[in-house]
């Protein structure tokens, strides 16, 4: 009974969980303070729920018993300070419309804890936590760290968000872009954490990765004329799509040309198309979610790897490349151009990054000079780039494969 | 986790909601429907038209048969669903019980299933690793 009424308490948490502590901290101004009253009104409803039953609206009876402890907390300090004397006499007087939540509370969360004073180390379980209403257990599963090491980094970037004085508001005109970028950038490293997977067995990346997803649907409800919001939606369900295609039964990745294509999910590359639609429909151009997005989509609508459009991928890539450069895009850019028009025209691509010393750790670039060699039949050179490719690979069968590549040469 | 909330209704639930103002029936299902939307949870969700308008296919005999009209003698009918990504079944349950939704009617729920039903758990650390570089580069 105690562990159903902790889900239960849990499941509600996590639907009212953001609105409860935004409307607590535009109340309070102290985000750390909110999320404690909302804390201790959980203990509270641990309880009572199972006497009580779940009160219809859950989410107000949290938030008015958070709001008593608040007033009950602050007369306690009355004579230490004036503001929150202020402040109690005001609650206590019966302002109820200040605890009910407006949608534009949760925005200036999302802001928040999302800010620039905060490391990424913080932005992200404090994002998970008080945006995804996700509890310290779950977010320490899924970022594979011990739930001390969550708790204290929650509890320290509340504290910097403190000490920094930093407003509960949504940025100022001239700072939008940037602050919109950290919190994408936010959304997409859980995502990427779950993606890629670092660590951990398929089942974890596959629940952050949707973790992801839903604070980016979030993200789209709150922000809908952003249309970098849609397009990293979009990017994020074309990258889902693929999950049940890309690993083996025995654990090993399967490329993207080797994928069954049959396995992708249809109905979640719908879901993508239909957010980059929402992007391009508000006509402020494509950035570089929306163009990462429309790269992945290209793959998407294709029935087979050479049926994809190459020379728009090519053109897609190059936007890319000038909006936000880096030897990775150039490599992916090398191979779409041998796809499309051949690999003479992709080796100058690659030799000038490697004149450059790009990416001079991995195995990427030797791996891909390799394999464009080799189709142009220029054998010795092709086997020298696999060798060096196989010398830098970071696992054993990723190095048997490229040695047997070049054994078969 | 995706689960599927299956909206079922009966023939006297159907006669009974005549009597309300179709605006206030949209209204209070537009308002679930986004407070749905705006938590990140709905993936999908329809609502069906009236059980006459559709048929019975049934596969009793050698050859399937098609019938007119509703469904033999059942007096549930399903009549719409949505589709939702949730942490738990108790998520589940909490957005199923808010369904603006009234006596005669109920919600089946399901969970929907999904690739850790059917995959192995022999994923090697290492190779996944890769993945996120290796697709893409491999050749996309």
């Amino acid at each position: 009974m105690m562990a159903d009424s902790r889900r239960t308490v849990d499941a509600v948490w996590r639907i009212e969980g953001p609105r409860i502590i935004a409307t607590l901290t535009r109340v309070t101004g102290d985000i750390g303070l909110a999320e404690d009253l909302a804390q201790a009104a959980i203990v509270d409803a641990l309880s009572q729920w199972p006497e009580s039953g779940v009160p219809r609206n859950a989410g107000a009876w949290l938030t008015a018993v958070a709001k008593r402890k608040a007033i009950d907390g602050w007369r306690r300090r009355e004579r230490l300070d004036e503001r929150y004397r202020m402040l109690a006499h005001q609650l206590a007087a019966g302002e109820e419309q200040l605890w009910e939540p407006i949608p534009d509370d949760v925005l200036r969360l999302v802001f928040t804890t999302c800010h620039p004073v905060l490391s990424r180390e913080a932005q992200v379980p404090l994002t998970l936590r008080v945006v995804g209403g996700l509890t310290t257990d779950e977010i320490a599963r899924m970022l594979l760290v011990p739930v001390a090491t969550v708790q204290q980094r929650i509890v320290r970037a509340k504290r910097t968000l403190s000490a920094a004085n930093v407003p509960f508001q949504t940025p100022e005109e001239n700072e939008w872009g940037e602050r919109l970028g950290a919190v994408l950038g936010v959304v997409y490293l859980i995502y990427t954490e779950g993606y890629a997977a670092t660590r951990g067995d398929r089942w974890i990346r596959t629940e952050l990765a949707n973790e992801a997803l839903r604070l980016g649907r979030v993200l789209a409800g709150l922000m809908p004329h952003e249309p970098e919001v849609h397009g990293l939606v979009a990017l994020m369900e074309f990258q889902s799509s693929r999950f049940a295609a890309r690993v083996k039964r025995d654990g090993s990745s399967v490329l993207l040309a080797d994928q069954d294509r049959t396995r992708w999910n249809r109905a979640q590359i719908e879901r993508g198309r239909a957010a980059l639609g929402r992007a391009d429909a508000i006509g402020r151009g494509r950035g570089s979610y929306s163009l990462q997005a429309a790269i992945a989509e290209c793959h998407a609508v294709a029935p087979t790897v050479e049926e994809a459009d190459w020379t728009h991928i090519v053109t897609l890539y190059e936007a890319l490349g000038q909006l936000a450069p880096s030897p990775i895009i150039e490599l992916n850019r090398a191979v779409a151009v041998s796809m499309a028009s051949g690999p003479e025209d992709a080796v100058p691509i690659v030799e000038r990054l490697a004149a450059d010393g790009a990416l001079p750790r991995s195995h990427l670039l030797p791996s891909v000079h390799g394999e464009l060699l080799r189709q142009l039949g220029r054998v010795e050179e092709a086997r020298a780039e696999l060798l060096t490719a196989a010398e830098l690979a970071a696992n054993e069968r990723e190095r048997a494969v490229l040695r047997a590549k070049a054994a078969a040469l | 986790m995706k689960y599927m909330l299956i909206m079922r209704t009966t023939d006297e639930a159907i006669a009974a909601s005549r009597d309300v103002d179709f605006e206030e029936i949209i209204n209070a299902m537009g308002k679930y429907n986004e407070s749905m939307v705006t938590a990140g949870v709905l993936l999908a969700g329809e609502g069906l038209s009236d059980p006459d308008e559709g048929f019975v296919v049934d596969f009793d005999a050698e050859q399937p048969i098609v019938t007119d009209g509703p469904y033999g003698e059942t007096h549930e009918l399903f009549n719409g669903f949505w589709i939702i990504e949730v942490s738990s079944k108790e998520e589940a349950a909490e957005w199923a019980s808010r369904a603006p939704l009234g006596a005669g009617t109920r919600m089946e729920v399901r969970r929907v299933h999904d690739e850790s039903d059917f995959a192995d758990h022999a994923d090697n650390e290492y190779i996944q690793k890769e993945q996120g570089w290796r697709e893409e580069l491999g050749t996309n």
